[in-house]
Parts: C-alpha cells; structure tokens; sequence
C-alpha cells in the first residue's frame, strides 16, 4: 500500500498545490481525461494522489483514508470538533488566505461591533417578531464565536453559496462568509464589523493522526517531510 | 462503570420515591419540536442538542432536558396544585469533551404550587438532598431572583436596565454592559464619531434587507439618549458587584445581604424570599448553617431559572457535571403558558453518576 495524499480536486486550488510540491521536488499531476480524478506523483516512491473536494478532505484526514491532505483551516476547523486532536499542521501553503468575516449592511451605521449587532438583535427580534439571521456555511465557528462574544437573539440560516445576496434578497439580515479582498462584501453594499473576524484561513498540509500506518508509509512519510522541509 | 440496565433500574426506583411522594409520574416524548427550543435558548441550543428534521413537521430536537415539554404539558391541561416525577433519557450534544455522556438517565421532580413558594423550593431541594444521603455531595445554592431584584431597581433608564436582564444569564457580556453604562470605558471611537455627526445616515449606503432605514435611526436615537444619560451611581455600583461576590454559607450569605441592601434597597422583597426559603430548609431538617449559599451560582446555565438554584456536587470527582441539579423557573412557566403562569421549581438526578460514586465508594 502507498501514504494517500488528498488535493482539491478543482481550479486554481489544485494548481496551486500542484505548483507548491512541485518547487518542492514532488510532481503531482493529472491523469487520463480532463473529466477524470485520478492522479499521480512522481518525485517519491509509495505516495497515491487522491484528488477530492476540499471539504470532503477534513472528513477523510479525520477518518484516516488519507495520511496528507491539502485543505483549508476553515473547512478543518468547522468540520472537525477537537480538530488538533485529529490532525497535526504539517505546514502553511502561502496561497488561499481568507479570513473568516461577519458582515452587515453597509447603511446600518449604527453597527460597528458585537456589541452594536447584539443590540439591534434585540431590537430587531421585538420589531419582526423573529430572531436576526445570519447566512453562513460556517455554523459551528460562527455560533462559538457569537456565543464568546456574548450575542443573543440572532438565527444561523444556512447558506452554501452566493451568501453576500442573501440580505437584499431578505432571506437574512448579515452574513458571515469567507473574504480575501472584500470587494465582493463591497459589491453586495456589506461591511465587516471591526471586531467580527471569526478566523484567519489558508491552504495547508495536513497529517491525519489516526490514519494507520505499515513502517515502508512511515518511512514515506517521514522522507516526504524532509523533503518539503517542513 | 454501571451498565445501562443498572442505570434505568435505579432511575425506575428513584422515580417510584418521588411517586411515593405523592408525584404523578408522566412521560413526554423524545422528539421535541426545535421552534419551542430555539426560542427559549436561541442559537446555542444547537451547540447542545441534537437536531434532526423530516420533510413534513420541520426540525425536532431530541429532547435535551424533560423541563419543556413538562412544563408544557402542564399548561395544557394540568391540575392544581400539580407534583410530577419522570424517569427517562436526554441527549446532549459533546463537542468540546469527549469524556461527558451524550446521552444520559435523568429523573426528575417538578412542583406546580402558588401557596408557599418557600416550602416549595424547600421540599424539591429536601427530597433530592434525600435521594442522594449517603453520597457526601456539597450542595451549591444561590438566587437568581435576588440578582433580577437589583437590575430592575437600578437607578438607570429602562432601556439600560432592559440590556442588563437580557444579559443576566451572561456574565461576561453583563459585565461589558456595566462598564458601559457605569462609564468606567471609553466610548469606542467609531461610536463617537456616528453620534458626533448631524445626520450619520446622509449619504450613506443604499438600504438593503428587512432592517429598514427606521430602525437604524430609532438606535442611533436611542444611542443618543443613552450618551446623554449620567452613569450608574458608584454608590450602585460597588453594591451590585458586592451583591455579585457574596459567597458564604446561608445565614450569613443573608445578613451580608441584607447590609448590601442599605445601598440596594430593592432586593428587601428578595431578601425576605430568601429569608423565608432558609426557614424552610431548616424545618424540613436541612443543616443550613453549613449550606453554601453563592450569589452569582447558576448564572451560566440554562437561561430559564429566575429564583432559587442549587446543585449537588462530588467534591472527590471534580471531572464530574453536577450529580443533581434545579431551581425556580416561575418566567419559564409565563413564556410557555400563552398568558397563564404558575410559580414552579423542581430538579434532576443523575441516576448514573449516583451509582458510579457508589461503584466508586464499595
């Protein structure tokens, strides 16, 4: 059997890593058909590329069907409770940073910070006669962080994509979704609260700690390390 | 550690105490619907239940705690003056610690009375205390009530001493707000450059969303107000956070108190309450000159308890959650009762913590 290495399966992610192990001496690449996610590495013997969703990536390190994995530490940490448990940080990748934002309506100049959002929740709740929701796909990070923060009164609704038109299509008040450079938050007439930063996130390599391992994949492993001079 | 039919037979005979007490056993179902849940405890709750859904009747939550739908069950079609015991399983999300149960046996002990709240809170505490002889647990007890007497008497404006009951059962964000309102922090500079501005809302953004251009005008008015508004009294303040710190065993717990009072005379009607509950205890044989009494107990647990507090604790096993638990939760009654309210307080024992002490003691 070989050590499996997970990389996002899609666009400009997998290039990226691609481009990453390859200053590291490790080609990584694409086989057969454009449409096919079969891939392969040469560099260093014993290592399968698994190419996969990078939010399936968190769950696989986790249940110990891959070794390595390529994925963000916003996947990681909202998919994975007790996530340092469950896998190590092997090293930063430098490319997908993003960070992790709650953002409102860029009129609501009363609203600045947690404090200012938990008040208008309150009002908002006795004015609707229900609680002020908060579009995400991030629900645990976001509830932990507004729980932290002492906010009462707001409704996580769940959001899988295009959340930033999620308040003027009315089906939530504000958002909390990944930005890099927040044009998008701009576009969509949102602003960032100035203490609402839930998480700094970028692409990293992951070692699962649960996945078994023969002594030829720890020997991979461990010269694939030194390799990447991580 | 006990198996899991030790466990239910010692819930079932724990039950049949409190049966032999004159209450009427009863059971509520396991799927309960979200809303109710969600609207009691807001978001949190998801942290701490397990949700799940079907097409047709919308989210259900696996019923966290026996409370709810008791209470519920009682405001539909109960008797008074009501005492029910139940026996049976809840389930609770454990995401941060692996070690704690997700699902566990609790049986429970509910009074429905208006005549003598003191003897209420008094037997409920008396009959669990009971249960769990032998044991050597601390008991922990405070009052949420004597808290809730000291905000809603503050000399403020109501909407201040709104913010401050929302945030009662939030120490941290409760703190944050009297710092605010006690002035003892700065403005924060975005605050006061909105509120140093003419009109904040010229020329800003196109308005987005169900919070309308209103709404944002009637906070920055009320911001306005409240700047203009003088600080919570030192006098107020020091005794608030005496109250606070209060931590004695129970009769003198009650005499710092009623000194706090001098400064805080809205608590005496509290104070009395509290008074009048000692008594009790010490009638139903309780040795309350060695009973913990902490006036902040029980403020980061679940939202709805309004008076008496207590719990029971294994001084030995600190790795343990509280062996038994409860308090008064008269709001509770009042939320769920669609205009009806009955005063109420009960409790819950962990049948299966109870027999890994003993498993523990042999």
């Amino acid at each position: 059997m070989s050590l499996k290495l997970g990389v996002p399966s899609k666009g400009r992610l997998m290039e990226k890593c691609f481009d990453w192990f390859a200053a590291r001496g490790l080609h990584l690449s694409r086989t057969g058909s454009e449409r096919e996610y079969a891939g392969a590495v040469e560099g260093v013997d014993g290592i399968a590329l698994v190419l996969l969703s990078a939010g399936e990536i968190p769950r696989e390190l986790a249940a110990g069907r891959l070794h390595l994995g390529v994925t963000g530490t916003d996947l990681v940490q909202e998919k994975l409770p007790l996530w340092e448990q469950q896998l190590e940080e092997i090293a930063p990748l430098g490319f997908g940073q993003a960070d992790l934002i709650l953002a409102v309506p860029q009129f609501w100049v009363d609203v600045d910070t947690l404090d200012d959002l938990d008040a208008a929740a309150a009002a908002f709740r006795a004015r609707h006669g229900h609680r002020l929701r908060i579009a995400t796909k991030y629900h645990r990070l976001v509830r932990e962080f507004l729980r932290v923060g002492g906010v009462a009164d707001y409704a996580l609704v769940d959001s899988q994509g295009a959340t930033e038109g999620t308040v003027k299509n009315e089906t939530a008040e504000a958002i909390a979704d990944i930005t890099s450079t927040g044009e998008t938050l701009r576009a969509n007439h949102l602003k960032p609260l100035s203490d609402g930063l839930i998480l700094r996130s970028q692409a990293t390599l992951w070692r699962s700690r649960g996945a078994p391992c023969t002594d030829a994949e720890t020997a991979t492993l461990a010269g694939l390390i030194a390799q990447i001079g991580a | 550690m006990p198996s899991r039919a030790e466990t239910l037979a010692r819930a079932a005979l724990l039950r049949a105490g409190f049966e032999a007490a004159g209450a009427q056993p009863v059971e509520t179902p396991i799927l309960q619907p979200a809303e109710t849940l969600l609207d009691l405890y807001g978001e949190d709750i998801r942290a701490r239940a397990y949700v799940t859904s079907d097409a047709l009747r919308g989210e259900q939550m696996l019923r966290p705690d026996f409370t709810v739908p008791v209470v519920q069950m009682h405001m539909a079609d109960g008797a008074e003056p009501a005492r029910y015991t139940y026996a049976g399983e809840v389930f609770r999300r454990q995401e941060h610690d692996p070690e704690r149960a997700s699902e566990y046996a609790q049986v429970g002990f509910e009074v429905f009375d208006r005549t003598d709240p003191a003897a209420a809170d008094a037997e409920v505490f008396a009959r669990i205390a009971d249960a769990l002889a032998g044991l050597q647990l601390r008991a922990a007890t405070g009052d949420i009530g004597v808290l809730m007497a000291a905000v809603r008497g503050l000399d403020t404006s109501e909407r201040r001493r709104a913010a401050l009951m929302r945030h009662i059962w939030r120490p941290h964000r409760f703190r944050a707000l009297l710092d605010r309102f006690a002035h003892r922090v700065p403005v924060p500079p975005a605050r006061a450059a909105m509120l140093a501005c003419a009109d904040p809302l010229a020329g800003c953004a196109p308005q987005i969303g169900k919070r309308s251009r209103a709404e944002v005008a009637a906070r920055i008015a009320a911001l306005r107000a409240d700047a203009a508004e003088p600080p919570i009294s030192a006098i107020e303040l020091t005794a608030l956070e005496a109250l606070l710190g209060v931590r004695e065993t129970a009769p003198f717990a009650l005499r710092h108190l009623r000194d706090i009072a001098a400064d805080l005379p809205q608590i005496g009607p509290a104070l009395d309450r509290l008074e009048a509950r000692i008594a009790a205890l010490a009638a139903r044989g309780i040795d309350v000159d060695h009973l913990d009494f902490e006036a902040s107990y029980g403020r980061s647990s679940m939202e709805y308890y309004d008076g008496f507090v207590f719990g029971f604790y294994a001084e030995r096993r600190p790795d343990l959650p509280a062996i038994a638990s409860g308090g008064r939760y008269d709001a509770l009654t009042r939320r769920l009762g669609q205009g009806a309210e009955i005063p109420a307080v009960g409790g819950v024992l962990r049948p299966g913590l109870i027999l890994e002490l003993e498993g523990a003691a042999r």
